[in-house]
């Protein structure tokens, strides 16, 4: 497959200072600290037209310290090319920062990475449940959530009073 | 009761729970609504019959997609993969196989990469006039309604001739397709694409430039281009707001750089856009289809990979090696190369992609599926905030909320 816009691929490695960034199947990976990941969102987006954020979601590695990578994906609809961000972060602080200032899509997708995975996001005040419920017990994706666990059931709802 | 934990009032908490003046009203609108299709919920602050605020609430088709394919070989998945946008699931199904192939390095014959172009946009064509077929019912155009699923109907029976299924079709395979077109298969499809170019034509006329239809979906649920990129928006939404982003064009995959065809776009933004910008895709799909049907040549489906295509039937009862084979990929599923992989096919709603992570087993590390459905909901408050009560219907219509993409 083509990789379109390999040259800004490389303005983006030397904007960050990672020249030895992987690109994996057409699409350049960044890995940033968590504190780093707002003001490179706003370098990706304002500098280099990654205007749509597509994707947020984690990686969960039981056995690896610090234990989850959260992962966006960013798309340049005029440059044509993808960036895949990175950062670790550990069970003990699982937050970064949210990216709904910058993104309108970071809101709902935030939310499903925090129902899944327990990741917070610093700076998105709604983080009610979106695919799950409110009540839901633990975190789905996580490796050690225990499949056959029961959920509290939501009752039926009492019939109107007169 | 004996469930754990403590006794849930309700599934949902909505966004606000008081009026914000004194005249207004708060009304929770399904989760089951006969003129919503999907179960979705949303919560909306009226001032009459006008819209202040709106949360939308998705979740209730949840099933746990990306859990359960932890737990399946990467082939036993993709009757999951079916299940997500049950409107079009040959595109799922060949979206999924390519982020697979990817990964695992292969690159599939000729005949299949046709034959899933082909196929895209066949299932595009179904997805496209399901949507318009519904949404028109639901203002009252029965007779369109009618005519467009009756072509859809007969498309369904005739992709059943090659897949064997009406809806979940379950034919992508990782490497190649699960068989190969019957006898008579393309003169068929040539007779459906007649029809339905005669039945498309009569939809145009009756809706198009209708008074009533107009005056429903011109102006109604607009979306600005920049808010439509800063929520995430793509496909025919995004397109309706003028911006030709199509990943068919921009970054072709599949057959897609031979193929001649035009990105159709809007001009606003709203309900007519998205419907026109719709119906010239469908009118793209079939040009499409006939030059696929040009390109098709014969040859061998599936690459010749032992590692995740099935050895032919007879050599499995006839070999013990294949045998073996056999019973190593269903047994432990392919073993797929370490590594993980974003992969994106235009979907008939926006760009639907799948991200794998393998650790090198036969069964993946993580599924996770970027589904356009689910973004769209993330912004859809703003088409709606504004607007009437009675133009929530339209606007959700096209959108085209798919529950099981949507929810996973």
């Amino acid at each position: 497959m083509t990789t379109y816009g390999a040259d800004i691929l490389d303005r983006v490695k030397e904007r960050f200072g990672q020249a030895g960034a992987p690109v994996e199947h057409a699409i350049l990976v960044l890995a940033f600290a968590p504190g780093e990941i707002g003001a490179a969102a706003r370098a990706l987006r304002d500098e280099f037209g990654f205007e749509l954020l597509l994707d947020v979601t984690a990686v969960d590695w039981p056995d690896r310290d610090p234990r989850f990578d959260v992962v966006w994906h960013f798309y340049a609809t005029r440059n044509r090319v993808r960036v895949r961000v990175k950062t670790a972060v550990a069970l003990s602080d699982p937050v970064v920062p949210s990216l709904t200032a910058l993104y309108g899509s970071a809101a709902i997708m935030e939310r499903e990475c925090h129902d899944m995975y327990g990741i917070g996001f610093e700076g998105n005040a709604d983080l009610r449940p979106i695919l799950l419920y409110e009540g839901f017990v633990g975190h789905p994706l996580r490796k050690d959530y225990p499949k056959r666990q029961e959920q509290p059931l939501v009752p039926y709802r009492e019939e109107a009073k007169p | 009761m004996n469930a754990p934990g403590p006794v849930i009032r309700n599934p949902v908490r909505p966004a606000f729970d008081k009026a914000s003046r004194d005249d207004t009203v708060i009304v929770s609108i399904g989760p089951s609504h006969p003129a919503t299709h999907g179960t979705i919920q949303i919560f909306a602050e009226l001032d009459g019959e006008r819209i202040l605020r709106a949360d939308v609430h998705c979740g209730y088709l949840h099933r746990g997609f990306e859990k359960e394919c932890e737990d399946h070989t990467w082939h036993n998945l993709i009757p999951y993969v079916d299940r997500l946008n049950y409107c079009s699931p040959l595109i799922n199904d060949f979206a999924y196989c390519e982020a697979v192939e990817k990964l695992m390095g292969i690159e599939i014959t000729r005949r299949a990469v046709v034959l899933r172009t082909l196929l895209s946009e066949y299932s595009r064509l179904c997805d496209h006039i399901t949507c318009i077929a519904a949404s028109l019912m639901e203002l009252g155009a029965m007779t369109a309604f009618l005519y467009l699923v009756m072509i859809r109907d007969y498309m369904y029976e005739h992709i059943a001739d090659l897949t064997g299924a009406r809806v979940t079709h379950s034919y992508g395979r990782i490497g190649g397709l699960a068989r190969d077109l019957p006898e008579g298969w393309l003169k068929r499809l040539e007779e459906i694409l007649v029809q339905s170019d005669d039945f498309l034509g009569r939809v145009h006329g009756l809706v198009d430039r209708n008074r009533i239809f107009i005056d429903r979906l011109r102006d109604v649920g607009v979306i600005s281009q920049s808010d439509a990129l800063s929520y995430g928006y793509t496909g025919p939404i995004l397109r309706s707001t003028g911006l030709p982003v199509d990943l068919r064009k921009d970054t072709p995959y599949l057959a897609y750089a031979e193929l001649d065809f035009e990105v159709p776009v809007g001009i606003k933004g709203d309900n007519y856009d998205r419907y026109y910008v719709r119906m010239c895709e469908i009118d793209e799909s079939i040009h499409m289809i006939r030059q696929c049907v040009d390109l098709l040549e014969p040859g061998p489906l599936n690459v010749d990979d032992r590692r995740c295509v099935f050895p032919e039937k007879t050599r499995v009862y006839d070999e013990i090696e294949s045998l073996i084979n056999h019973f190593k990929i269903v047994m432990e599923g392919p073993r797929v190369p370490a590594g993980e992989v974003y992969s994106a096919h235009e979907g008939p709603n926006g760009e639907l992609g799948f991200y794998l992570v393998s650790t090198g087993g036969g069964t993946p590390w993580k599924v996770h599926c970027r589904a356009p459905s689910f973004v769209h909901m993330g912004g859809a408050h703003r088409m709606l905030e504004g607007g009437q009560l009675a133009d929530l219907v339209p606007t959700f219509g096209m959108i085209n909320m798919i529950g099981g993409e949507c929810d996973r």
